[in-house]
């Protein structure tokens, strides 16, 4: 089974969020980048499992700079087969999905897959783009992913329930909590991590149909109002007649 | 200009963020001009109630279909035959699966998870949350076509009168390469999805354990809220994993989330903060959740959540 997994860069979970060049740019200045958390946790992993099982490779790819470099490595050392960077500023979504779509066209996959979104923008379209540019089926926000010999059983996340479908390969699929678990990479796996091959491909000519013009940080909370503990009637009052929310 | 709304059907009628999309599309026509025309596919009755919320024109599909690559023929079709360019489409399960292939398709720029209408001043530019809540960002779009996908419960629900007139559609949709087996609800005794919900009453781990979750669906189930929870409870098995909310669980924004015994970690209140009205129960006074409270009370939830359930019993009965 031939598996690309699609893996980005994201700033740490505890990262303090700030702007630069009067509000047009992250402020990278002391923050420490991880594999965004859907891609590495979920995707990434169910990926390896079902190479273990059913034998194969899996390959990551990432848009970026040689500065992603150490994060693909984290993805070699958790047990991916290889890395490609294409070698492309990390632009809008749509341009990263094209890159991708471009790449893999005539690579052969039998499956890709993403994170469910990137904790850092939170669009949560790169597969379907993927899959669009590709002609494939999608299957997003998907919790489980079996293999009955060519063909896919998928739960997946809608309003009020889980739908469970079936699709034969090659499709695109974006990976939520559920599909695995998260795997901490061992010494072996890091020492491994060096000597596989991570291919910097020259990226493909693509535009860009949007751009983040100015960032702003939400509003500051007011402060707390604080109710007696002995006393929760006077906070449904408050609830009821100065936040009008019941 | 013309803007075009996707909107699913249930038992004939638009759902709620179907209703919220075309409530957003009338405020954008306000801004950028033009009819507001919705594509819906499968069984309609009357206008399926989104003239009220400002549908001019309703095309109809007789065939529902959920496949991701039927719909994107079927809303493409609908966009070129109405000569949309504006394409606007919940940011929900469905909305996830349809709004980035009609971008491709269409050529379009897409601003996923909106949560403002568009301003069309030097360039058609859209609001959405960034770094799971914790900035926003202002996305300009260049292309000639552009689509939205909304984050739900970000705009709400606004009358405004719009023609309501109803019309067969039909396009060659291809065949469906993804066949549903089977769907199964989350909640079987009607309680309400979390991503939907206007109330939610949440959890943590100074709930102890398992056992002690009754009093926080009783308390739910008294207000009409949906239940979560925060992310070591769901990955302990104290409760199921499509109630974990956070950064890397579910994002929402309620109109009130209460907090009981979770400590407001910045992963946690990533998918929290962008609630309306936040009420902490924590006994702990430190707790960093208190900072992004509008209401607090310090105390042991075991004591306090019986008493608030009694109040809200007794509110409800006056
Ligand atoms: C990459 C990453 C992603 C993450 N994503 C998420 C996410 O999406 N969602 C999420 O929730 N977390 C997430 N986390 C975990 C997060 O950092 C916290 O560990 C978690 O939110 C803590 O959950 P908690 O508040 O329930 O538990 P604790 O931190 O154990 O806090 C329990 C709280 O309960 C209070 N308490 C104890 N007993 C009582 C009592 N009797 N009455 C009242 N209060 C009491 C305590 O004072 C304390 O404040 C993530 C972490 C990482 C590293």
């Amino acid at each position: 089974m031939n598996i690309l997994v699609c893996i980005s860069k994201a700033p740490d979970t505890t990262s303090k969020i700030a702007f630069t060049d009067g509000n047009t740019k992250f402020d990278e200045n002391g923050v420490q980048f991880i594999v965004n958390p859907y891609d590495e946790w979920y995707a990434l992993v169910r990926g390896i499992e079902l190479k273990e099982a059913n034998g194969g490779s899996v390959t990551t790819i990432t848009v970026g700079g040689a500065d992603a470099d150490p994060i693909i490595r984290k993805a070699l050392a958790i047990g991916a087969d290889k890395a490609v960077r294409i070698d492309a500023a990390e632009g809008d979504p749509g341009s990263v999905a094209a890159q991708i779509a471009a790449y893999a066209k005539d690579q052969g996959f039998d499956m890709i897959l993403t994170g469910k979104e990137t904790i850092n923008y939170n669009g949560g379209v790169v597969g379907g783009m993927i899959a669009e540019h590709l002609d494939l089926p999608y299957i997003s926000l998907a919790t489980k992913l079996d293999m009955n010999g060519g063909v896919a059983e998928i739960s997946r996340e809608v309003q009020g329930g889980v739908e469970v479908v079936e699709v034969d390969g090659p499709f695109v699929l974006s990976a939520a909590k559920g599909m695995a678990e998260q795997r901490i990479p061992n010494m072996r796996g890091i020492m491994a991590a060096r000597t596989k091959p991570l291919e910097v491909v020259p990226a493909a000519d693509v535009a860009s149909n949007t751009a983040i013009s100015t960032y702003a940080l939400p509003e500051e909370k007011g402060d707390c109002t604080y109710v007696d503990a002995d006393n929760p009637a006077e906070l449904v009052r408050l609830l009821n007649e100065e936040a009008k929310v019941l | 200009m013309s803007i075009l709304v996707y909107s699913e059907l249930k038992d004939g009628k638009a759902t709620k963020s179907g209703l919220e999309a075309v409530s957003y599309a009338k405020k954008a026509s306000a801004v950028l001009g033009g009819d507001v025309t919705v594509i819906t596919s499968g069984a309609i009755e009357g206008d399926g109630g989104m003239g009220a919320y400002g549908a001019d024109k309703i095309l109809n599909a007789s065939e529902a279909t959920s496949d991701s690559q039927q719909l994107t023929r079927l809303v493409a079709a609908a966009a070129e035959s109405t000569g949309a360019d504006t394409i606007i489409i919940n940011h929900d399960a469905t909305g996830k699966l349809v709004a980035p292939r009609v971008a491709v398709k269409l050529n379009a720029g897409i601003v996923a998870g909106a949560i403002d209408v568009p301003s069309n001043e030097g360039g058609f530019k859209v609001k959405k949350g960034v770094f799971s809540g914790k900035a926003i960002a202002e996305v300009t779009v260049t292309s000639a076509k552009r689509v939205v996908s909304i984050t739900p419960n970000s705009f709400g629900l606004h009358e405004a009168a719009g023609a309501g007139v109803v019309e067969s559609f039909s396009a060659d949709l291809g065949g469906a390469k993804v066949k549903v087996k089977e769907f199964k609800p989350t909640s079987t005794d009607g309680s309400i999805p979390l991503p939907e919900a206007d109330l939610v009453v949440s959890a943590g781990r100074g709930l102890k354990g398992p056992e002690n979750w009754g009093m926080i669906e009783e308390l739910a189930k008294e207000l009409g809220a949906a239940t979560a929870c925060s992310r070591p409870v769901s990955d302990i098995g104290w409760r199921p994993h499509h109630e974990h909310v956070g950064q890397t669980g579910i994002a929402i924004r309620p109109t009130l989330y209460i907090a009981v015994g979770i400590s407001g970690a910045i992963q946690h209140l990533a998918g929290v903060n962008a609630s309306k009205v936040i009420v902490v129960i924590n006994k702990d006074p430190e707790a960093p959740f208190f900072k992004a409270a509008d209401y607090g009370i310090v105390g042991d939830a075991f004591e306090v959540v019986p008493k608030l359930l009694e109040a809200v019993k007794s509110f409800k009965n006056n």
